[in-house]
This record gives C-alpha cells, structure tokens and sequence, in this order.
C-alpha cells in the first residue's frame, strides 16, 4: 500500500514537470502547425541562465525569473528571426514537408553546441530551495521530498494561471483564435504574426521552468534536457497534440506509467516502457486519449 | 520488345560504370596513405546510411531519426551472428540487412500512420533511448560493447594490402553495390510511387497506391540499407558499442542528405565526403584555438547543426535545385 | 473621392491570370452585387480587397486611400470587414467568443460590448446560443454569427462572400432581409459578391457582373434584372 503512494506521489512530480514541456511543445503547435522539437534547447539556454544566477545569488526564485524571461525571449527570437524566415524561403519542392521539422532539429544541435562550448559538458547543479530529503513519517522516509511538494504546487499554479490567460483574456482568445484559424483571426483584426510570437515566448517561459525544475531535481548538462523533450512529446501525442488539458493528462499519465514501470520492473525497461507507451496510443488511439475525434493532421 | 532492350542497354551501362568506378576506387586506395583510407572506409559507409535517408525522407517523404538506430541494428546484429555462430563476414552482412529490415518493417507499421512531427518525434525518442536500451541488455556487451573482427585480408593480396586497404575495399564493393540497386528501385515504380505518396499521401491513395504499404516497404528497405551501414562501420572501427550510434549520429545523417539534396542519390557521395571532413575541420579549429578537448566535443555538432539550418532554409532540396533555378532564370533572359 | 473605386485590377493564381482589369466603383452607402458563375474570380476578387491575396497590377482605393497589399488586420482597423466565404466562424470557440473576436482589436472594450448587444439584436437566434460551441450551430446561424463578428468592427466597408451558400432558401431570404435592413440602417457600403443572382441584384443599388475574370456589364441593379439578355444569361430565364 505504501508503495502504492509512493508510486503514484513519484510520478505526479515527474508527470508534473513533462507536463509543462509537454504543455509548451503543444502551445506553439498550435499556434504554428509546428512541433518545436528545438523546445529543450530553449529551455536548457534558459536553465543555464537560471544556473548562473543561481551560482552568483544563491536565490532559486529569482533564478527562476530570470530563467523564465530569457525562455520568453530566446523562444520569441527564435519565431521572429528563425521560423518566420524558414517559412518564406522553405515552401515548394519535396523538402517542404519536412524543413520545419528538420530545422527545429537542426536548431537544437545549434543551441545544445552553443551551451557546451559555453559552460561545457560537465554536470552542473542548481540548490532546491527546500530539502531534498524524504518526509519522514514514523520511522519510514519515503522517497517523496519537499522538492517534489514544491514541484508538483509550482506547475498546478502555472497550469491554473495558463487555463485563466486562455480561457478569461483577450489575449488567450487572440491566442487561441490564431491557432485554429489563422485566416479568420486575421479578417477579425488580430495581429496573428504579433499573436504567435506571444504564444512562443509563453512556450519558452513555461519550458524554463520545466527545465528549472528538472535541475532542482536532477543535474544539468547540455544532454540533460533531451530526456525531457522526448517525455514531453510523447505526453503531448498520448494527450492529443491539440488539447492543452490532454497535454496535463497524457504527462501525468506517463510519469505515473514511468515511475510503476521503475518501481515495479527495473530501470532498464523504463525508456522501452515510454516508446512502447507511444507506440501503442499512435496506434489505437493516434487522436490522442482527449480528442474529440477530429484528424491527425499534420 | 522495344522498351525492354531499352531498360537492358540503360542497366548494363550502369553495371559498366559502377564497374569503372570500382577499379578507379581500387587504384586509388592502392596510392594513399592508411589515414585516407580509412577514411575512404568511412565515407563509403556514410554513403550506405545517406542512401538508406534518401530513400525514405527523400523519396517517400518521412522523416526519421531513427536511422542511426537501424545502424546499430545491423551493427548487433553482424556482431553477434559473427561471434556466436562463427560464419563468413558475408554472412554477418546478411544478418545485419534481414535483422534491420524486419526491425525497420515493424517500425515502419507503427510509423505509417505518422506524417512529419508524429514520426520525427517518435524516431527522436528512438534515437535518444537506443544508448539506453543497448546498455541495460548484457548479451550486447552492455557500454563497452562487443567486438567486430572481419580478420585480414586474404594471403593472395599480398603483404602490402593492409587491413585499412581491405576495410576500404570491402566497405567500397558493398557501397557501389547498394547504390546500383537502390538506384534502379528508385527509378523504378517504387521510386515513383514513393514521391506521389510524398507529394500528396490522399491524392495517392484514390490513385489506388496503398500508401501504407508503401511507406512500410520504403522503412523496411531504408532500414535494410542503414543496418547494412550499420555492419560496415562496425568492420571499421572494429567493434560495436552504443557510444558509437548516438543521437548527434542520426542527426549528422539527416543534415549530410539534406546538404547533399534529399532527393539526390548521387548526392550521397559528397555527403559522405562531407560527413567525414567535418570532424576533421573542427579538429583543425579546435588545435588552433586551444583547449581542444571541450572545443572537440562541441564544435564538430556546431558546425553541423549551423550546416543543417542554412542548408534547409536556402537549399532545401540541396544545391541541385538552385543551381538549376538559377540557369532558369539566366534562360529566361 | 470617396466609396470604392477598383480601377484596372489585376490578379494571377500563379500561372494563371485570373482578374482582367476589373474596374467598378461603389458610392458610400450603396451594395453592389457582384454576381457571376462559379469560378468566375469572384472570390479571388474579395480576397485581393481584403488583403488575403496579392494584386499583380491595378488599384482598388476607399475614401481615397489605397487598400490593395495592406494586411487585412490592418484593414479592419480602416473599417473594412471581410465575411469570408464558407460561414467563417471558429468552431471551437464559443457565440459569445467569436463575437469578441470582432472587437478584439480595439483598445475600448465598452464599445465593442455595446456593438454586441446590437448584433444580438439583429439577430436574436445568436443571443439565445451565447455560451454555446460554435459547431452547434445551423448553417444559417453560423452564417448570421460571421457577419455578426464583422459587424462588431464597426465596419464602414463591407465584404461579403456568398452568404447564401449552403443555405436552404427560406434562410437565405431572411439573411438577405436582415443585410439590407442594417445595411440601411448603419449606412454601411456593401459589397455582396453572390452566385445566387437574383436574390442579390433584388437588394442592391448597383451590379457587377463577372464572367471569367472579366466584367462583362455594370449599372444600375434594377436596370440588370430587367435587361432580358443578361436574364438569359446570368439568372437563367
């Protein structure tokens, strides 16, 4: 029974923090028909900032801030000065279909060798501002820190403020408006390049602090984040790549798969466990476990 | 039977020419000094795994990572089959095609009903947890890997044909051989009907292609090929380990095709000349400015990855295309 | 100068040429039916104005200003409104949503309320689906919740793309009843690019009529229904 807990505790916390980068990479493929696969390397540029802060200030809040604002603004720049010009040039012959992805791709390498030419390959570590250590109840100490409380209250607050911005604000229906019907948005007024950058920017924030996170729980390396991406992109799919609630719901899903598969099996099925996970929702369920049943396009 | 004798002169001038090549390949090896041909042994094998890329992004329009994957597929598979049941090399070769090809069939099946991030994100996941996979499961020799001995070459050859030479003959028969049959299967109505499904997947299908199946087969045989890659690389460097099959590896392989024109078999060649030469630049570099060793690890992805980005916003369908638009517009005046 | 004047338009898909030199003018408060057969670029011709599409040559001016290559956001903010053909409403949002999405540009937000209410007026049926999904709506509703959404700009300029499409004919009547009532009312501009020839001409002051890319008669809208040549041709009896 305890086991059970402890499962189920562990991989709310894991599944919390794929779902903010499982969150991000469906913010902007929706707002761009793209899946920003360049996403960790964003977030990771954004953690090392968070990191040198970190180092100098000792403060893990406003390393977060920090953090989050160079997100915001490496994932504006890279919509605004990358992915605009990549669709004017990149748009006729067999290679259409495949430049964005391959570019975001390409634009991980680019930012993953930036960060290791710049800070180097050797792990780096970023303090918890609350005790790694297990709660003790009785005599047991189980495996679910204060870190874990703080990550799993963190992203539910981000996940609440993001649900108000969509649901509440002009904002979140500009936003909104411009992913699922980019002509119509324009006829009504709204600026959707404008819109679309905003989305990204708010991609790359959320995506700092699942990196933020990821650090206070783990280590960072320019390899660190890679882990993260692919998670994220499978609790996306599972979740159906249109729906922000699916997004939540197919991360929290996997992390508890994950941790049951950790804790049960043995680590050397985990990752086997993730794609099996994939595979098996691209084939019976490829919508997703939220949609509504509409296509997969892509 | 007209059109017959057509395709049989058009074939055989093939077979001379990639016969020709042969020999001008055999002749060159025989004058260079062991570092280039090692090298040679290395380009020849990254022109295999360009191949296997052309054929499925390039013509039938998917995106993979998992290429590198299928590589070292093949690799295990050669590797094992050599060292546990003692069979020629050629044999081991075999494995690593069929072992491949069915890994690549089943990835294929659960991928046809992808298109583009579906299947780039799913092959990423493959191609980031492969290392992983490799590492749990001793009979793979776990991180140290296990062992690929082809042994040396053949007495006849003499004293002077090194083991490198041999490498580099080998890995070069096996390269012009696979770029001669896919070749013709892309020429063939696989080839077209791999850039229909590519061009438009639903006009396809109410032409009556099943698209489905043909992705499979065009997965199954790019997975043949990149295990076939996979085997050969394994005889260069003389082991299997997954240090040698990460995810910069599968990404290299996506940008030299992409560099070299997707679509462009020809273009292998250059893309492995490519492949190879970049590593070698950034050493350059790196000796140049100091601190080799964090330079060495991160300058040779930079490169690439810049490579890669230019590449795909201007030349994406490699500098075939400009060049071509080019001459149009100096016609056009 | 004022109203819509389209002087020599010219617009290509590629290729192909499919706008000759399209010239007409409408007077500030008239509708102009532009009416011809399928594929006769009338869409391509409301699209141009609006910004979606590039214009190879030509000039298309409103009060004066030109409006041809300005970004159709941009447009609106002019006071030109484009209702896009195919009942172009966002099926995931809400009644309520798409609305505010008319207003969405303007920094007072009283005054796109307001502009709501007075579309709920007009039409009652969208007041009563306020907090419902978009894709719940009939076809005639949805049709009634695009034009609305334009009308929530506050448009002085409005385009129209086949409003009738798709719609059964006792609808259509009521949409058109409804275009010429507020049309009058809020003294808009109107242009009504329409397939459905008769019904359109019966309402404007002026017609268009197009015929592969070119225009092949203008005047006066009562003076086109009667003409029986163009009857024959464009209105079938």
């Amino acid at each position: 029974m305890q086991k059970v807990i402890e499962t189920l505790l562990i991989g709310l916390t894991t599944g919390s923090i794929y779902a903010l980068m499982s969150l991000a990479i469906v913010l902007v493929w929706r707002s761009t028909r793209v899946v920003n696969f360049a996403q960790a390397g964003q977030a990771m540029l954004a953690t090392y900032v968070g990191f040198e802060i970190a180092s100098r200030s000792g403060v893990f809040w406003l390393a977060v801030l920090f953090a989050i604002v160079a997100g915001a603004l490496v994932g504006a720049g890279v919509d605004y000065f990358f992915m605009r010009v990549l669709f004017k040039h990149a748009n006729s012959g067999p290679a259409a279909v495949v430049a964005p992805v391959i570019a975001t791709l390409g634009l991980l390498g680019l930012i993953r060798s930036f960060v290791g030419l710049t800070w180097g390959g050797e792990f780096k570590t970023i303090e918890s501002p609350v005790s790694t250590d297990g709660y003790t109840v009785g005599s047991t100490t189980l495996p679910f820190s204060p870190l874990n409380t703080l990550i799993i209250v963190t992203v539910s607050i981000i996940l609440i403020a993001l649900a108000i911005l969509f649901q509440r604000t002009n904002l979140g229906l500009a936003l909104r408006a411009s992913a699922y019907a980019p002509e119509i948005a324009k006829l009504a007024g709204i600026r959707t390049a404008r819109t679309r950058t905003i989305g990204w920017a708010i991609a790359g924030g959320v995506g700092a602090v699942a990196g933020m996170l990821n650090t206070a729980n783990n280590f960072l390396t320019p390899y660190s984040l890679d882990l993260l991406l692919v998670f994220g992109f499978i609790a996306a799919v599972v979740g159906g790549l249109e729906s922000m609630v699916g997004a939540v719901v197919g991360a929290l899903v996997l992390g508890i798969g994950l941790t049951i598969i950790l804790n049960y099996v043995g680590t050397s099925l985990v990752f086997i466990g993730g794609f099996a996970v994939l595979i098996l929702v691209l084939l019976i369920k490829p919508d997703g476990i939220m949609a509504k049943g509409k296509g997969r396009r892509a | 039977m007209e059109s017959w004798r057509k395709v049989r002169d058009v074939v055989r001038k093939k077979i001379a020419l990639f016969v020709f090549l042969g020999w001008v390949l055999l002749i060159v090896g025989d004058r260079v000094d062991e570092l280039r041909v090692y090298q040679g042994a290395q380009i020849a094998m990254y022109t295999i795994a360009l191949t296997s890329i052309v054929l499925l992004t390039g013509y039938s329009g998917q995106v993979s990572l998992g290429n590198g994957a299928m590589m070292a597929v093949g690799a295990y598979a050669a590797a094992l089959t050599l060292n546990n049941l003692q069979t020629p090399i050629w044999f081991a070769f075999l494995m690593a095609i069929l072992v491949s090809a069915l890994f690549g069939a089943l990835l294929g099946s659960a991928a046809a009903r992808l298109a583009g991030p579906y299947l780039a994100g799913t092959t990423l996941a493959l191609a980031v947890g492969l290392p992983a996979i490799a590492n749990q499961f001793s009979f793979l020799g776990g991180e140290p890997g296990l062992i690929f001995d082809v042994g040396f070459p053949p007495e006849r050859f003499g004293e002077e044909f090194t083991q490198y030479k041999w490498f580099f003959w080998i890995a070069s028969c096996i390269a012009l051989v696979a770029i001669f049959v896919t070749s013709n299967i892309l020429q063939s109505r696989f080839g077209r009907t791999w850039r229909a499904i590519r061009g438009n997947s639903l006009a396809a299908e109410l032409a009556g292609i099943h698209a489905s199946r043909m992705k499979v087969l065009a997965f199954t045989m790019s997975s043949a090929l990149a295990g076939l890659a996979g085997a050969v690389l394994a005889m260069n460097i003389g082991l299997v380990a997954p240090g040698a099959f990460t995810l910069a590896l599968s990404f290299g392989l996506v940008t030299g095709a992409v560099l070299a024109g997707i679509s462009s078999l020809p273009g292998v060649v250059l893309g492995g000349f490519i492949l190879v030469v970049i590593p070698e630049i950034a050493d350059v570099i790196a000796n140049r400015l100091g601190d080799a060793d964090k330079l060495n690890s991160y300058l040779p992805g930079l490169i690439v990855s810049v490579l890669l980005i230019l590449s795909v916003i201007y030349t994406p369908n490699g500098p075939g295309e400009n060049l071509r638009k080019h001459l149009r517009k100096k016609a056009a005046h | 100068m004022s109203g819509l004047v389209v002087t020599r338009l010219n617009v290509s898909h590629g290729a192909i040429h499919a706008l000759h030199d399209i010239s007409f003018s409408v007077e500030p408060g008239q509708l102009a039916a532009v009416i011809g057969s399928n594929g006769a670029g009338k869409t391509t011709l409301l699209r141009t104005l609006s910004g979606l599409k590039d214009s190879s040559s030509g000039t298309a001016q409103w009060e004066g200003r030109e409006m041809l290559g300005v970004k159709p956001e941009d447009l609106v903010r002019r006071g030109i409104s484009h209702v896009s053909e195919g009942k172009s409403v966002i099926p995931e949002l809400t009644v309520k949503e798409n609305l505010v999405l008319g207003g969405i540009w303007r920094a007072n937000k009283a005054e796109t309320q307001e502009s709501i209410e007075q579309v709920v007026e007009l039409f009652p049926r969208l007041g009563e689906r306020m907090s419902q999904s978009a894709d719940t709506l009939s076809g005639g509703e949805r049709q009634m919740l695009a034009i609305g959404r334009a009308l929530v700009s506050r448009p002085k300029l409005l385009l129209l793309d086949e409003p009738s499409l798709g719609l059964a004919p006792l609808v259509i009547e009521q949409i058109f009843d409804t275009i010429n009532t507020f049309r009058t009312k809020m003294g808009l501009t109107v242009v009504l690019v329409e397939q459905n020839a008769m019904s359109a001409l019966e309402i404007a002051d002026i017609g268009v009529i197009i015929n592969l890319g070119r225009v092949v008669a203008t005047g006066n809208a009562s003076e086109l229904i009667n003409d029986p040549a163009l009857r024959a041709a464009y209105l079938g009896y």
